[in-house]
């Protein structure tokens, strides 16, 4: 009852005119009230925390200088993919069990080159006009594919046909709103479907390149940074559409590029300036895929037996962890 | 409540029974509607047989946090960067083979094949060997900058004639096997070809063939 909480009196009611300024250390610019002193407080902060960054640099840098060559080596700056969560799937190239299960897997009478590939390309129903020329396009890129539109069929009922008439691969593309916004990739003869989510598809006409059409050529294909098995085997399949001798004359390549998670997709047209360098022409339809799921048998949403699903909550939970 | 027949003119006459003593307009109505449900439950069941489209709804924030994440990963992956490597690194493992001549790989591997067997060479493939040997980098470049000068014409001591010879043959073969390329693009790449290539083909060009095959 006797104790104020307030200024006592007799001590002086503020701080001394030399302290005016300070503030108790554990005061934040946050704490004031009024809006407009808050905000020039907190530039002014900021301004200083600028210049004590630059200061700082600098200091560094005239550091560095002076030692000359015995300075320490750079700092590698840290990246995602230099955080990235280490995958216990990660493929060594070297490893006997990935290399003995790659010899008789699905694919493996492709890699044998017992099998030409030859594609079917089709949508779901009615598509519209922005995915039927997509689907054009696409089949120009990939050599020996055939586009089939699809009135209606089930495709449960399209696959053994498909098999029947000796083709090894299914692309089914599907449509959203007029835009084409999903993947279905199915290795026919029994083998694994892929579901990928896709985006930013670019037509030929809206990619700002001068080049002409993709010709008959068999193009090459790059597969980057598929590390982990599941990445390997998608890797596999992506490579599985194309021929196994690209015809170099054509000077084409198309190329998968896993990205976090992202495969990106372009085609190109290259030309060796010297050999050192090398000039790339875009040419071709770009898409970027996300696997969403990888199904052992061939495309059954009900009974088919998943080899990989998407979780969201499980999976996207770590900015570092990846899954290809 | 009654429940009425599942044969259809059954169930409109037991309608008409039940309700009696109903007005007419009603009694109409009722057997109107119920002519609306058998038809709608038959659709149904017609549609369930066929394919039917499964809609999954969009989520807002997940889609956004994809397409950020997809712009990031396409900054990162620095395409153009990656396919150029990828494609330099195929040329210097030889996978295409003996279609791009460029001298610095058949240089290589005629060294490699010298240094195998007996020395036999003249002094300028020996200054070269070295140079290659310490610095491959400066080594290309010294030499495109020499040559695109065409000061030094002391290195390639070989003789005149043959180098005009090969100046054409080469050119034919740029010609042909870059069909398709862009025009722009010949005119410095036959400049230093020919130049590079005389030496190449003089000394190596039985070995490199082997190699190839």
């Amino acid at each position: 009852a006797g104790e104020g909480s307030g200024p006592v009196p007799g001590d002086g009611t503020g701080p001394p005119d030399s302290e005016r300024v300070l503030f108790p250390p554990t005061f934040s610019v946050s704490e004031i009230k009024n809006k407009q002193r808050r905000h020039f407080m907190f530039l002014r902060w900021k301004q200083q925390q600028r210049k004590a960054k630059l200061a700082l640099k600098k200091k560094r840098r005239k550091e560095r200088e002076a030692l000359g060559d015995k300075a320490p080596p750079k700092a590698i700056p840290k990246t995602i993919e230099n955080q990235r969560v280490y995958d216990e799937t990660t493929v060594d190239p070297n490893d006997e069990e990935v290399a003995f299960d790659e010899a008789t897997d699905e694919f493996a009478p492709y890699f044998n080159r017992q099998t030409v590939p030859k594609i079917l390309i089709t949508t779901s129903d009615r598509p519209r006009g922005r995915t039927v020329r997509f689907c054009e396009q696409l089949a120009t890129v990939i050599p020996n594919s055939h586009v089939y539109y699809r009135r209606g069929l089930a495709l449960k009922r399209i696959i053994p046909q498909c098999i029947a008439r000796d083709f090894t691969d299914l692309i089914v593309i599907n449509e959203d709103r007029k835009i084409p916004n999903g993947l279905v990739l199915s290795h026919l003869p029994d083998g694994p479907t892929a579901h990928f989510r896709m985006s930013s598809v670019r037509l030929r006409k809206e990619i700002k390149r001068k080049g002409k059409e993709p010709t008959e050529h068999v193009p090459e294909v790059i597969l980057n940074n598929f590390t982990t098995r599941l990445g390997h085997s998608i890797g596999r399949m992506f490579a599985a559409l194309f021929p196994h001798d690209p015809q170099f004359i054509g000077r084409q390549v198309a190329t998968f590029h896993n990205q976090r998670d992202y495969i990106f997709f372009r085609f190109h047209r290259y030309i060796f300036k010297s050999e050192k360098k090398v000039g790339i022409q875009e040419l071709g339809p770009r898409f970027t895929l996300k696997l969403r799921s990888l199904q052992k048998g061939t495309f059954d949403s009900k009974f088919g037996e998943y080899e990989w699903i998407h979780k969201r909550r499980e999976m996207d939970t770590s900015r570092r962890k990846f899954h290809l | 409540q009654v429940l009425l027949s599942k044969n259809y003119e059954k169930a409109l006459e037991e309608i008409d029974e039940n309700l009696i003593y109903w007005p007419r307009f009603i009694r109409h109505k009722c057997k109107q509607r119920f002519t609306k449900i058998t038809q709608y439950l038959i659709r149904i069941r017609k549609l369930t047989l066929k394919r039917q489209r499964k809609l999954v709804p969009l989520r807002r924030k997940i889609e956004r946090r994809e397409n950020r994440r997809e712009e990031k990963a396409l900054i990162a992956a620095q395409l153009d960067n990656a396919i150029e490597k990828e494609l330099l690194e195929r040329l210097k493992q030889d996978t295409y083979g003996d279609i791009y001549n460029f001298p610095i790989h058949a240089f290589d591997k005629a060294l490699q094949q010298q240094e195998a067997e007996s020395e036999s060479e003249s002094e300028a493939e020996r200054e070269e060997e070295e140079e290659d040997d310490e610095d491959k980098r400066e080594f290309v470049e010294a030499e495109d900058s020499e040559l695109s000068d065409f000061e030094d014409m002391d290195k390639l001591e070989t003789s005149s004639e043959e180098e005009q010879e090969e100046e054409e043959e080469v050119e034919k073969k740029a010609s042909h096997s870059k069909s398709k390329g862009k025009t722009p693009l010949k005119g410095p790449a036959r400049r230093k070809r020919p130049y590079i290539e005389i030496e190449y083909e003089e000394e190596t060009e039985p070995g490199t063939k082997t190699k190839a095959a």
